[in-house]
């Protein structure tokens, strides 16, 4: 008998082990569900479009920026094939204007009173060319991510979050999209595929749907928000330092726009 | 007192093979881990659900190290049998068996590393418990090699040269788990550098002694001029590591440079470990044979 228990806890450790391990976190989304729904108001905001408000403006960058870096692609005839041109990073992006792409803005306070609905159709993640497009995406909770490989080549999908459940999925090519949810709010989740490390990408999960990302004129907008105080957040995975948050007040209808400056750390 | 390795030493030249695949094995994992490669393969203990997943991009690291583990663990199961049918050296019949455990336990933090995500502490683990296996195998290797048995016949000197020689290996031991640490959880270098000077001192204490001293068997010499000659090796190693990390800090993916020069830095410390551990047993011996004219670890007899 005694033997028998000493046999049984490497047994059940490898067991365990098999089943997920208990390094990690293994949450089922209902449940998350669950809780989600018992920490959120429980009826839904509903943004009367005569009253909605808007915040737009620019994510601009001073001082020096880090050069942009070549992707070295050519240990990799299947990912190299697929451009003509050098793939730089998109780490750091400036625009001619002085500002920056890339740069994911959202609502950071002000919307905790609030509930929002889910939405049904899915935010795309796709693997083209041996990059991520988008580089940074916006998904509200349980919001379906529907992730895409149009590679010919083998990826894998492993986001590192430090508040949902972390997954490493494979994704041969011709594979069906994989769909998923983060069922906890984060900005942001870094995604990368470990199979061609230079593949990164970033999601941000709000509660929420007032986010909005910049892009080629660094420019930004988030539409739709009903009246009130906000505290308006940007995130940037290079640059840190500079204004980052802006207050603002919106009365019905109003636009107002703010503009943040980013800078390297010193 | 028979001096040939005799059938006990005839698994000697089979230990130098499986040695040789685990220095291999200690350098496929550190290109793991330089390339970032460690979880480009989800699963295990298959690769994408197969023996033989796309050989494409990292992945191409990551099961070539799992290749070279699965031959390493067979060559250990054989050792570990003729070992154990050949030798008749009670304390070297259990090395076979503790480096089998070893491999085992080895092999499933490998699969635990994989399936946890990379916890820095397994990671750190791993790369211990690696250079722990490629001891006891160099020191199989060493126990049933003749120039163990030669140095039985040669030894005269009562030099104590024994605790320096372990605090050595012990300090060298120490370092490897600080760089571990470094490596896999990009804290300070401080305590990398604190080792390096321990160890070149103990080292470079330990060859002096073995230099000063007359009457040594020509192996313990041998083994201090392998350590003097790779502690320096590997400090420009270290040096240039360094360097080229601080050169590509705003890399955006592994740099072959930096891959290079760490993955060379990890095999010459397992080298160095390697050095240290034969230099211990040597020093042992000749302590042994110093004041009691009787080894404590004996010489190879013939199993008739």
């Amino acid at each position: 008998m005694r033997l028998k228990s000493y046999l049984c806890l490497p047994v059940a450790l490898l067991a365990a082990l098999f089943a997920g391990g208990c390094g990690s976190v293994d949450i089922d989304d209902e449940d998350l569900d669950d809780v989600d729904g018992a920490e959120a108001p429980a009826m839904v905001t509903r943004v009367d479009p005569a009253t909605a408000a808007t915040v737009n403006g620019k994510v601009y960058f001073e001082g020096d920026l880090p050069r942009a870096r070549r992707l070295a692609m050519d240990a990799e005839p299947a990912c190299a094939g697929l451009h003509t041109a050098p793939v730089y990073s998109e780490v750091v992006v400036p625009n001619d204007n002085k500002t920056l792409r890339h740069v994911f803005v959202y609502v950071k306070e002000g919307l905790e009173a609030m509930r929002f609905e889910t939405p049904t159709e899915p935010a795309i993640l796709d693997q083209k060319g041996c990059i991520y497009l988008p580089h940074m995406l916006g998904v509200q909770v349980n919001q379906p991510v529907r992730i895409l490989n149009s590679d010919p080549t083998t990826h894998n999908v492993h986001p590192t979050p430090r508040n949902n459940r972390e997954w490493n999925e494979s994704m041969a090519p011709n594979v069906p999209p994989k769909m998923k949810k983060f069922p906890r709010e984060e900005v942001m989740i870094p995604v990368k595929c470990n199979v061609h490390p230079w593949m990164k990408s970033y999601i941000g999960v709000l509660p929420h749907p007032f986010f909005s990302v910049t892009g080629a004129d660094g420019s930004f907008e988030i539409t739709g928000l009903p009246p009130g105080e906000y505290t308006i957040g940007i995130w940037h995975e290079f640059l840190k330092e500079g204004v980052t948050t802006h207050k603002v007040t919106l009365a019905a209808s109003e636009s107002k726009s703010v503009d943040f400056t980013l800078k390297q750390a010193s | 007192m028979p001096t040939s390795i005799g059938s006990a030493g005839s698994y000697h030249y089979f230990a130098v093979l499986t040695a040789c695949f685990t220095f291999l094995l200690i350098v496929a994992g550190a290109l793991v881990t330089g390339n970032e490669a460690g979880l480009s393969v989800p699963d295990w203990p298959l690769s994408y659900g197969s023996l033989n997943p796309p050989w494409e991009g990292n992945i191409r690291y990551e099961h070539g190290h799992r290749l070279v583990a699965a031959f390493v663990g067979l060559l250990t199961i054989a050792l570990a049998v003729w070992v154990w049918k050949k030798e008749t050296r009670g304390p070297v019949r259990k090395l076979g068996w503790i480096a089998l455990g070893v491999v085992v336990a080895q092999g499933i933090l490998g699969g635990i590393t994989v399936l946890w995500y990379l916890p820095a502490p397994i990671s750190v683990l791993h790369a211990c418990l690696a250079q722990t296996f490629f001891c006891l195998v160099v020191s199989l290797a060493w126990l049933s090699s003749p120039a163990w048995t030669r140095q039985r016949r040669d030894a005269s000197c009562s030099l104590p040269l024994n605790r320096l020689a372990m605090a050595t290996a012990g300090a060298i031991y120490l370092q490897l788990l600080l760089g571990a640490i470094f490596r896999h959880t990009q804290s300070g270098i401080l305590p990398h550098l604190l080792g390096a000077l321990l160890v070149t001192l103990l080292a470079g204490w330990l060859i002096a002694r073995v230099y000063r001293s007359e009457g040594l068997p020509s192996g313990l010499a041998a083994a201090a001029t392998s350590l003097g000659i790779l502690l320096a090796l590997q400090l420009l190693l270290g040096l240039a590591s360094w360097l080229l990390r601080l050169a590509t800090a705003d890399a955006v993916q592994p740099q072959s440079s930096v891959v290079g020069v760490t993955t060379a830095h990890v095999g010459v410390g397992a080298l160095i470990l390697a050095a240290s551990v034969i230099l211990a047993l040597q020093s042992f011996r000749v302590r042994s044979e110093g004041r009691r004219g009787e080894s404590r670890l004996p010489a190879i007899p013939v199993k008739s």
